[in-house]
């Protein structure tokens, strides 16, 4: 089991979602966040104030998944959110030492299977 | 002249006026937050330079006196234009009157080419617009051109403001093309309450365009009150009965569209009708747009807000309409329809096919000339981020997280640590 975390750019967050629910990795959480990656910062002006923004609106996307769908789901989100300019992201594998899901208290490779809810 | 009538006009001017910084709530809560400030700034914009292109040239193209086609030089740069009376009121102010017509016209074309079209192409393409489109049908329609020879309805700019503005938005729709994600991801309003507050000061604002096309301070101007009134509210009855008995929900952003079709359906007869009449019209002229709208967005028609759902279907249904429903009783002479007059409806179809033609070819001639000696819109990249940054260098929603103050001398922005930044932890600009 691994914990991916993967930056991304907003606009990009629609393709990047796409490709993974086609995939049937379904289980993640995301997050505004703000940061900095190299990029060159934009300049803005409000009245005489002129300011370089050094930070850029990016998306932070979290997907515990077992064991095979870790090499799928980074290729999908290497493909899906990639632009070829400065800014594209990150993705960070990280190592997870329980997992549990709350509903029905399964834990590691039970707790990360995708389920559908039921209507 | 008298002092009753200079009042209400100078009013009407007033509310007229604040249609156009409506129409940018109106739009801009439409649009995704990103190009919130770009959006409000297509219309916003039209204060500024059309105004000016108006009281230079515009209103002398559209009134002075000239041929069929179009007015004279006589009253360029506002020259011979003073406080004599010109109707009811001072000449001065009639221009005016007509110069916040001649505003929110070309503002509401920006609506088929939000969140793409480049800024300063955009402010070149409505000043010309406003010029070489607007200003010949206005002269057709109100300053003794052909139409009115022809006995074309149009009280208050059903053909000369919506139909022309919606048959540009088509056009430069086409020729703009989609936006790149249109039909690829969906695309949402960022705020429903700006849509909502946009809507309701355009009516307020409509009080005046219809109110004040009249152009006195009596019953005339009193029954197209009533009939602003009573229209849209038809319309939004009529499309909250729709959404229901479709089996759906009554939805904001489809209750504010509602009231800007009913306005627009009620434009060209606002004068001329009886207020039953613009009760039926209210209520008859939401279905066009109501489905034009289901299926446009189905298409690969890009008109990013529905200008030709709502202003071109409504405009056109209401200008048909007038030659249903006029009846000189109320209007104190023209009759349609119900007042014995099948003709007018033929009449009134014609001139919208005419207005529709003409706006629509010289907007497509204009765009393409325009496109050879500036960009129409600028890449992929620039729509990602969003107009707001690419166009304007400011965002409408910013906290000021980690922006860095630029100090005036700074001109290289190079970054060390004796470089005097001041980091805006979270305050806003």
């Amino acid at each position: 089991m691994k914990l991916i975390v993967a930056i991304v750019r907003p606009e990009k967050l629609s393709d990047v979602l796409e490709a993974l629910f086609h995939a049937d990795v379904r289980g993640l959480t995301i997050s505004r966040v703000q940061g900095h990656g190299g990029e060159i910062e934009h300049v803005e002006n409000y009245r005489g104030t002129s300011v370089k923004m050094a930070l850029a609106e990016k998306v932070r996307i979290e997907i515990g998944v077992s064991n095979h769908f870790v090499q799928p789901t980074i290729d999908i989100i290497l493909s899906a959110a990639r632009t070829g300019e400065v800014g594209d992201g990150k993705i960070m594998v990280l190592p997870i030492e329980k997992i549990y899901r709350i509903r029905t208290g399964e834990s590691d490779q039970d707790a990360v299977t995708p389920v559908v809810a039921e209507t | 002249m008298n002092n009753a009538d200079i009042a209400w006009m100078l009013v009407s001017t007033a509310l007229v006026l604040l249609m156009t910084p409506a129409l940018a709530f109106f739009y801009g809560g439409l649009v995704r937050s990103k190009n919130a400030l770009n959006t409000m700034m297509m219309s916003f914009v039209a204060l500024g330079p059309v105004a000016v292109v108006w009281a230079l040239l515009g209103y002398s193209l559209a009134f002075a006196p000239g041929n069929p086609v179009i007015g004279s030089l006589a009253f360029a740069g506002l020259r011979g234009v003073g406080l004599e009376a010109r109707g009811a009121i001072p000449h001065l102010l009639f221009t005016c009157f007509q110069g916040t017509f001649a505003i929110i016209t070309p503002a509401l074309i920006s609506g088929a080419v939000v969140e793409r079209m480049r800024f300063n192409t955009y402010l070149v393409f409505i000043a010309l617009w406003v010029l070489v489109v607007y200003a010949p049908v206005a002269h057709w329609v109100w300053g003794g051109g052909f139409l009115a020879s022809m006995g074309a309805l149009d009280f208050a700019g059903g053909a000369v403001v919506h139909v022309n503005a919606a048959s540009a938005a088509l056009v430069a729709a086409l020729v703009v093309g989609p936006r790149k994600d249109y039909g690829r991801h969906a695309i949402l309003p960022h705020n429903v309450p700006f849509v909502m507050l946009g809507a309701g000061l355009l009516w307020f604002g409509w009080f005046g365009f219809n109110a004040g096309s009249a152009l006195s301070a009596g019953t005339t101007a009193s029954l197209a009150f009533a009939n602003t009134l009573l229209a849209p509210a038809a319309t939004l009855t009529t499309w909250t009965l729709i959404d229901l008995l479709r089996g759906g929900r009554v939805t904001a952003v489809g209750a504010a569209t509602a009231i800007v079709v009913g306005l627009v359906v009620v434009t060209p007869a606002a004068g001329y009708i009886s207020p039953a009449s613009a009760l039926a019209m209210g209520a008859i002229g939401a279905f066009p747009s109501y489905f034009a709208l289901i299926y446009r967005a189905k298409t690969k028609l890009d008109d990013s807000l529905d200008v030709v759902a709502a202003h071109g279907l409504g405009g056109a249904t209401g200008a048909i309409l007038t030659g249903v429903f006029a009846e000189a009783a109320w209007s104190g002479g023209a009759n349609g329809l119900i007042g014995g007059n099948p003709g007018q409806v033929l009449t009134q179809i014609a001139s919208v096919m005419i207005v529709l033609a003409y706006s629509g070819g010289m907007t497509f001639a204009l765009l393409k000339v325009l496109a050879i000696v500036m960009p129409l819109r600028l890449g992929d990249r620039h729509e990602g981020l969003g107009l707001d940054v690419t166009d304007h260098g400011e965002e409408a929603y910013t906290h000021g997280d980690g922006a860095i103050l630029v100090k005036p001398k700074e001109s290289s922005m190079a970054l060390s640590a004796v470089d005097a930044v001041a980091v805006h932890g979270g305050g806003r600009l």
